[in-house]
This record gives structure tokens, sequence and C-alpha cells, in this order.
């Protein structure tokens, strides 16, 4: 049996669906934040992957600038649960709901 | 042979994490599973040539992100354990039907359009090393690169701004 690019792929798509199921099922701002990035994680893998299985050098270039990018929303989006934490001290998203009126 | 051993292991280590941090109640246990999710993940990165993304996903995410995560967690999330009622009732089997069926559907279209023909350890590998990414990425795409510059000042402007913004208190609608 051969290792082939198409099993990292496979692993990458289950990775991708526990990480959409945990934005859908979690009520955790945290816990949401941190399966979108195990969905970013898994994008990644599938980028490397794929370069390799087409013996480019491109997929990890692009797997390094999704790192790049995923740093940065990291940055922004806990500054911004920290500042939504200081007014209202919940960290739970289904009581942000004032802009639901 | 023992690619594919490591590559087992190390699949169920990464599925069980992702798992973990679905389903853990305490935020910490969540950022714990995700980190072995992560590690997990740069041994794929390892066995795919990869070695220079390899060290910056131990180097990033599982350093500097998760402890940023834990950070915050310390500071806003860790001493309430989640209320599990949902407010909607039908939403949680919802989801996780959804969630198999994307993944259902994903295997499916994609064994039908994977690359499967060649072999990972072959001749035909991607050399992954600092020198052959930084080729490709002072070469072709410095002008992707140096956009990054720019999305990561802005983002360091951004969370200062974030810092220093100081909300009004509530009190005048509750």
């Amino acid at each position: 049996m051969m290792l082939t690019p198409g099993w990292y792929m496979a692993l990458a798509a289950v990775l991708f669906s526990i990480g959409g199921a945990g934005v859908l099922v979690r009520r955790n701002a945290l816990v949401m934040f941190m399966s979108i990035e195990l969905m970013l994680n898994s994008v990644n893998l599938t980028f490397v992957a794929a370069g390799t299985g087409l013996g480019l050098i491109e997929g990890q270039v692009a797997a390094l600038f999704v790192i790049v990018v995923a740093a940065a929303e990291v940055t922004i989006g806990l500054a911004i649960l920290v500042a939504v934490f200081r007014g209202r001290a919940t960290a739970n998203v289904d009581e942000l709901s004032s802009l639901g009126g | 042979m023992v690619e594919v051993f490591v590559f087992a292991v190390f699949a169920l280590v990464a599925i069980g994490g992702a798992l973990v941090m679905v389903m853990a109640r305490n935020p910490v246990h969540s950022a714990i599973g995700l980190l072995t999710t992560m590690f997990s993940i740069a041994v794929f990165y390892v066995l795919l040539n990869a070695h220079f993304i390899a060290a910056i996903q131990v180097l990033i995410y599982a350093g500097a992100v998760m402890t940023l995560f834990l950070f915050v967690i310390m500071m806003i999330g860790v001493d309430k354990t989640e209320d599990t009622t949902e407010q909607i009732p039908w939403q949680r089997p919802i989801a996780i039907v959804v969630s198999v069926g994307l993944a259902a559907v994903i295997l499916i279209a994609g064994s039908q359009a994977w690359i499967t023909g060649r072999s990972v350890f072959g001749v035909d590998g991607v050399n992954g090393t600092i020198e052959a990414v930084a080729d490709a990425l002072f070469g072709t795409w410095t002008l992707a690169f140096l956009s990054t510059v720019f999305l990561l000042t802005i983002a360091a402007v951004g969370t200062i701004a974030m810092a220093q913004y100081l909300p009004r208190r509530p009190e005048e609608e509750s």
C-alpha cells in the first residue's frame, strides 16, 4: 500500500468537517474561534499535499500565506473578544445579541 | 511501510484531538486538543517533505497562536464551564448531520478527482527546504509576500486600537 497525497486530503476533509461542526455546535466564542483555526489548518494540509502530488513548491508557499493571514486573524479576533468581554462579561455568543434588536 | 504506520497513528491522534476540542466543556481542554492536532499536522508536513512549513507550524501555531489562545482563555473564559442548553433545540442534530454530510460529499467527490497516481516518497517529491521555499517566495511571489507585510501592520494597528477602546458599561440598557 502506497501513501499518496489523496490520503492526506481525505484526513484534511475529515478535520475540516469536525471544525465546521465545532463552529455550529459550540456556543463559547473562544471554542468557535479554535474550530476556525482547525479548519484553516486542514486547508493548509490540503495545500501542501496537493503541492507534493503535483511536484510544485507553490503548495507550500500558499500554506505559508494562509498561516500569515491566520496569525493576523487570531490577533484581531482575540482583541475583539477581549473588548466584548470587557463590556459584557460573557463569551457566550447567544448572549451577544445587542445588534438583534 | 513505516510511513503508512506513522500516518495512521498520527491521523488517529489528529482526529482524536479535534474531537476533544469540539466536545470538551472546559475551554482549556479544547485548547489542549487543538494543540495535539496541530503537532500531528506538523508531523504530516515532515512526512510530505515540507520541513520549513513543519517548523513554521510548530513555531507559529503550536507556539504563538495557542499561547495567545490560552492567555485569553485564562483571562476571560476558564472559570465557568459552558452552558450546553441550546436556544434552538434542533440545532445540534442538524449541525452534526450537516457536518457528516459535508465530509461524505468531500470524500466521495474527492475520491474521483484526487491526485492518487504518484508516490509521496518517490523521486518526484517536492524539496521543501528553506532554500526552495525562499526561492519561490522571493522570486515569483514577491508582491504577495510584500502585501503580507501590510496585512500584518494593519493587524497590529487594529489590535492596538481595540486594546485602547473602552466600551461603555451596559448598565443603561439593563
